[in-house]
């Protein structure tokens, strides 16, 4: 498949789950072909980075649910907090554990999970659909039930994977992008190579083997397609260019013209001007 | 260790005595996960744990958990364990991990906000998000660094609770206090608690050089002073040959807190 026939199975008003986390292993190449499409009234499930901050400017968010949204080197994403503070779209904001929960609840079919987080902050007040439960049991707890997060379809980008949609990470992190999947109704996976099922074990243990295919509808290799996330080891984080994006995401007026250089193409557009830019700052 | 021409080791810096302060944070604390947040909370865990908290856990800030405790930007030199986000999450809520959090606000019962200024639905300005603020504090010991002690970050009230404190808590009821805990607050101005019977902040301690006065001053919420206020201890000339040798050589801690 490519990015954008990943985007042409998805469709306005959908919840989308986006893999990876912070500034790290974001399915970048497929959120640039959501931009490039007029997908629109998304509701957005990831815990946050440029994903979200490019989507939220290009106003396709209705509805975002997160814990957070930062650039980790740089600590707060900036077009997050602008749409924010003009009230761009509605915010369920959850607590890191809570959405993981509530994930895990989506993947297994189950309403909600009992956690404690929340209980005593104003999650309790701003999420007024957040529920209670008490424990069956002697205990007889009272605990937040975690509401389950079901996917219409998530994006995730891993380092390898087979033609057949068995993904492999190569970094010290899965994130949470196998519970991406699993809470989801159809699930793509991008990544830096495509490789032979034979060979994906050819140097790493089985444990690297994050993404099943039976939760997986289809696969894209799009090489440095999380950039400017990191996905190591493939590349780190591309931080003259997160510097970049932040300046201009922090200019109104200065933004058009980082869209028209860089995301006004297509993917090989974008890493060509990707690739032009760090000749630029070399000269 | 750099001396001056008498002999004797530079006096300690303000933000040395804010590290010492972060890493008295983890004394007897035992086998657990020390997860600082901030550059002088990362280098006092390190100092408790080449000191008087050696059975400490480290992260190295992404998911491993390092063998050895190298100098702040340095990589380790051994791993000891794997701990990527989710593990994180789920260690938190065994309570084995002591955090030591930032806080945009922070009200005198221990209500943290990192989320956003202003109304919720609309803010002023959206700071990070809740993060893990609300896990962290419902399930293990969770303290606060901040790094300028000023009356906008101590507030009377916090606009958003993303971390819980005592009364919220205690509001909230039996599963919100089972494992719920503040030992302390640690900043540029002195070291604080909540060991008064109505579990507000007070003063523990101050750093050399700082009043009563100006403390107060810079917090918008009426502190409980107790009637003697100790020194925050000084460190040893060991701990400071530590911190400026072999934790944090490039002086990292003197950009956080400036003398």
């Amino acid at each position: 498949m490519t990015a954008d026939d990943v985007v042409g199975r998805l469709e306005s008003g959908m919840t989308v789950g986006i893999g990876g986390w912070g500034s790290r292993r974001k399915p970048m190449a497929l959120v640039r072909a959501l931009l490039r499409s007029d997908i629109t009234d998304l509701t957005v499930v990831s815990y946050g980075g440029p994903d979200v901050g490019l989507l939220a400017a290009a106003g396709r968010i209705r509805k975002l649910v997160t814990a957070f949204g930062t650039l980790d080197s740089v600590p707060l994403e900036p077009h997050f907090t602008a749409a924010r503070q003009r009230g761009a779209f509605e915010m369920v904001e959850l607590d890191e554990a809570m959405m993981m929960w509530g994930l895990t609840a989506g993947a297994q079919r189950l309403p909600f999970m009992p956690v404690r987080a929340g209980l005593g902050s104003d999650l309790m007040e701003v999420n007024p659909a957040l529920r209670t439960v008490t424990s069956p049991y002697e205990d007889g707890e009272k605990l937040v039930a975690a509401p389950a997060l079901r996917l219409d379809a998530a994006l995730v980008h891993l380092n390898r994977c087979d033609a057949q949609g068995n993904g492999q990470y190569l970094g010290p992190d899965p994130y949470f992008d196998d519970l991406f999947c699993e809470a989801a109704d159809q699930s793509y996976v991008s990544c830096e190579r495509i490789v032979e099922t034979a060979d994906l074990l050819k140097e790493h243990g089985p444990q690297t083997l994050l993404v099943k295919r039976l939760f997986v509808d289809g696969v894209v290799e799009t090489p440095n397609g999380a950039h400017f996330t990191s996905c190591v080891p493939d590349h780190d984080r591309d931080e003259s260019f997160q510097r970049a994006y932040v300046r201009a995401a922090r200019d109104p007026e200065a933004w058009p013209a980082f869209v028209a250089r860089f995301l006004s193409g297509d993917e090989a557009a974008y890493q060509a001007a990707v690739t032009a830019f760090h000749q630029e700052e070399e000269a | 260790m750099s001396r001056t021409e008498t002999g004797a080791a530079a006096p300690a810096s303000r933000a040395e005595y804010c590290v010492v302060a972060c890493a008295e944070a983890w004394r007897d604390a035992g086998e657990i996960l020390a997860s600082p947040m901030g550059t002088v909370p990362a280098v006092g865990a390190r100092l408790a744990k080449l000191t008087f908290s050696p059975d400490l856990l480290l992260t190295d800030g992404e998911a491993l958990l390092m063998g050895d405790t190298p100098a702040i930007g340095a990589r380790p030199g051994s791993v000891e364990g794997w701990l990527p986000f989710r593990q994180h999450l789920t260690l938190t809520a065994t309570g084995r991990r002591h955090v030591m959090m930032g806080a945009s606000q922070l009200d005198r019962h221990g209500n943290q906000n990192i989320s956003c200024i202003g109304d919720w639905a609309r803010p002023t300005r959206q700071l990070l998000g809740v993060r893990g603020a609300p896990v962290n504090t419902l399930n293990n010991p969770t303290s606060y660094w901040v790094p300028k002690h000023s009356a906008r970050v101590f507030v009377e009230h916090v606009d958003m609770v993303s971390g819980v404190g005592y009364d919220r808590a205690a509001a909230a009821g039996p599963s919100a206090t089972r494992y719920h805990r503040i030992p302390g607050v640690i900043t540029d101005l002195g070291v604080f608690d909540f060991e008064t019977p109505d579990r507000t902040m007070r003063i523990r301690s101050l750093h050399p050089g700082i009043g009563v006065d100006q403390v107060t001053a810079a917090t918008g919420f009426a502190l409980s002073v107790p009637d003697d206020v100790p020194l925050t201890r000084e460190p040893t000339e060991a701990e400071l040959r530590l911190i400026r040798e072999v934790i944090d050589p490039k002086g990292l801690r003197e950009r956080e807190v400036p003398a």
